[in-house]
């Protein structure tokens, strides 16, 4: 009874530790690449944008915090985020190869 | 997190508000007191009894004073918080001839003299403590804050998808119901004030954005001080050609007001008394909503318009206007009141949500007469922050008055005051049980709040009676205050002391219950 209890405890923890490393610096990571996707897509000028996207991203990095801890499936939470982060710097990083930098 | 959605945000809620709730409270309560930072400055300096005086006449008397006491400067500056500050900030940059320990700064009143008041950082500690604490590196201070802040921002909106009926919150207040009470509580003062708090902590993130996100100019900007340059221009004085008198500067000051419509804030004077002057005057803190200045800048000799500075476009005129409305700068008497207010209700539902913490976890307590090492000290730290703060900040306003006036390093003192106080209370809630500890200290708080007005009233001649008969607002409405907040604690105390003795014979209830509506 008790070492089921501690065998689910341990699992438990395990979870929480993954949402949170999800919720915290993968997060950091992902709402970086999309605050940098959104100032170059921003339109009007280059400082209005860069302005634009760094307000929108508190939004942006609290709604993934909430959302590591609400889905079902940390598995499924992680390659979802992962894929969101890796789809917005290949996006960042093309347009900027592109479009350069001020 | 098998369960459902909203058992899920309500775990996020309770453990992202207690992991940072403590550092919060801190936050919250030093910054609802810097709303009133300029008054608490105006009452820890007793010795500067000047009264403001309109715009151009005081930046006039400033630099009739810099061209006496620094007239080899490359620059002069001189800035005034505003229409509520009786003083200005004067800095300059000496010249290649001035020995390397020669002033650069001073204060002055408003008729351009060097204020002659003890030494104190005043308000502006409180100020500053609320994003830069202290004794650590600023840098790494505005992470943990920020950090913080997101926290409380995932609190908040975890804890609005928590709610079941979040409008009948509004109106319910049980009580002397024990837990319940506590939970009403808090649910009154976040619900009812919702809109200030959910604006209060995305604004303080704003307020620091870039340090926290500097990804958004990086995308633009691969030189991150060419978007500096474009956002908060400030020139460099040019090369010396040779020395023309200084233009007088109050017609200029008058002219900026007049093409703005508001007040100047403050005057930077480059190059003074050559040929290259220049004079650039900026709109003040308290002109306007945003804080993103206007400038105009003349010419230092001739006074002709050289260049202007209008801040323009949505995000920039967004970004300073959710910065405006943290600070409140902007705000006359009645909203300042209610921006303090809504500060207080802010605090209270960080207390009352630290307390609930405990509150709710005692009744499961397998031994209550020995709780776990992670519920002691969480209610060893609900004491020393709860109490502990407001009772340090009474020790800093009490320090004011007792240290030496003439001391050297005082203003460092009075901060060690501050923490040493806080410590204090620490290291008290430490060593005494959990329950005697909460009256103790509340009844301490209360004490010494009482005691500010009392010991102002023997050092200096504008006690409350005085200052109440002379129509002196500031003094009194300080010393009204800290009366006021003594009351509040004092009835915390008593009213956890009645619980704590009441249920003692009952045996079943349990002391820190008690206490049973706000405390903050």
């Amino acid at each position: 009874m008790s070492r089921a209890v501690e065998v689910l405890r341990g699992a438990r923890w395990r979870d929480i530790a993954a949402r949170a490393l999800a919720a915290v610096p993968l997060n950091y990571a992902v709402t970086s690449t999309i605050t940098v996707l959104i100032a170059r897509i921003l339109p009007g000028s280059a400082q209005q944008a860069s302005i634009g996207a760094t307000l929108l991203c508190f939004i942006i990095f609290a709604g993934v915090a909430m959302t590591a801890f609400a889905v079902r499936s940390v598995s499924r939470l992680w390659v979802g985020l992962i894929t969101i982060g890796v789809a917005a710097g290949l996006a960042d990083w093309c347009l900027i190869a592109w479009g350069g930098r001020l | 997190m098998k369960n459902g959605f909203r058992q899920s945000m309500a775990w996020l809620h309770t453990w992202t508000g207690l992991l940072l709730g403590w550092l919060l409270f801190a936050i919250f309560v030093t910054g609802t007191s810097s709303y009133f930072q300029e008054e608490i400055t105006a009452w820890m300096t007793p010795e500067v009894r000047s009264v403001p005086v309109d715009g151009p006449t005081r930046f006039a008397a400033a630099t009739r004073w810099l061209e006496r006491e620094a007239p080899g400067a490359s620059e002069w500056s001189v800035y005034s918080a505003g229409k509520r500050a009786a003083g200005m900030q004067l800095y300059w940059v000496n010249g290649p001839d001035a020995p390397a320990d020669a002033p650069t700064d001073a204060r002055l009143d408003g008729a351009g003299r060097k204020t002659e008041a003890r030494e104190t950082r005043g308000g502006e500690f409180l100020y500053r403590f609320h994003y830069d604490l202290y004794y650590i590196n600023w840098y790494w201070a505005r992470w943990i804050v920020g950090i913080a802040a997101m926290s409380m921002l995932v609190a908040i909106l975890s804890g609005i998808v928590t709610h079941k009926k979040i409008i009948a919150d509004f109106f319910l207040l049980r009580l002397g119901k024990g837990q319940r009470s506590w939970l009403d509580a808090h649910n009154a003062s976040s619900v009812l004030f919702l809109p200030f708090i959910l604006m209060i902590t995305y604004t303080g993130l704003v307020s620091l954005a870039t340090h926290y996100m500097p990804w958004g100019i990086a995308a633009n900007y691969a030189d991150e001080q060419k978007f500096a340059d474009a956002t908060f221009p400030w020139p460099a004085p040019a090369e010396r050609v040779g020395p023309a008198p200084l233009i007088a500067v109050a017609p200029l000051v008058e002219r900026a007001e007049r093409t703005w419509g508001v007040g100047a804030g403050s005057v930077r004077i480059l190059n003074p008394g050559d040929r290259a002057a220049q004079i650039i005057v900026s709109t003040a803190p308290d002109s306007g909503m945003s804080v993103r200045q206007r400038s105009l800048t003349f010419d230092g000799v001739t006074g002709k318009v050289v260049g202007a500075h209008n801040p323009s476009g949505a995000a920039t005129a967004t970004e300073g206007t959710m910065i405006g409305l943290h600070a409140g700068r902007f705000s006359n008497g009645v909203l300042r009141t209610l921006y303090f207010l809504s500060g207080l209700a802010g605090c209270v539902m960080v207390a009352t949500g630290l307390i609930l913490w405990t509150v709710k976890r005692r009744a499961k307590l397998a031994d209550p007469e020995r709780p776990h090492f992670g519920f002691r000290l969480v209610e060893k730290l609900n004491i020393g922050a709860i109490a502990g703060l407001p009772f340090a900040m009474a020790v800093y306003f009490l320090a004011n008055r007792l240290l030496p006036v003439g001391e050297a390093g005082r203003s460092g003192r009075e901060i060690a005051a501050f923490f040493i106080a806080w410590g204090a209370v620490f290291v008290w809630s430490a060593v005494r049980p959990s329950a005697l500890a909460w009256i103790e200290a509340l009844a301490m708080t209360a004490g010494a709040f009482a005691a500010v007005p009392l010991v102002n009233a023997l050092t200096t001649d504008r006690s409350l009676v005085t200052s109440l008969g002379s129509g002196d607002w500031v003094f009194a409405g300080f010393d009204t205050a800290m009366l006021l907040i003594a009351t509040g604690f004092g009835w915390a105390a008593a009213t956890a002391r009645r619980r704590s003795t009441g249920s003692g014979a009952a045996g079943g209830k349990r002391p820190a219950k008690a206490l049973s509506t706000k405390v903050a």
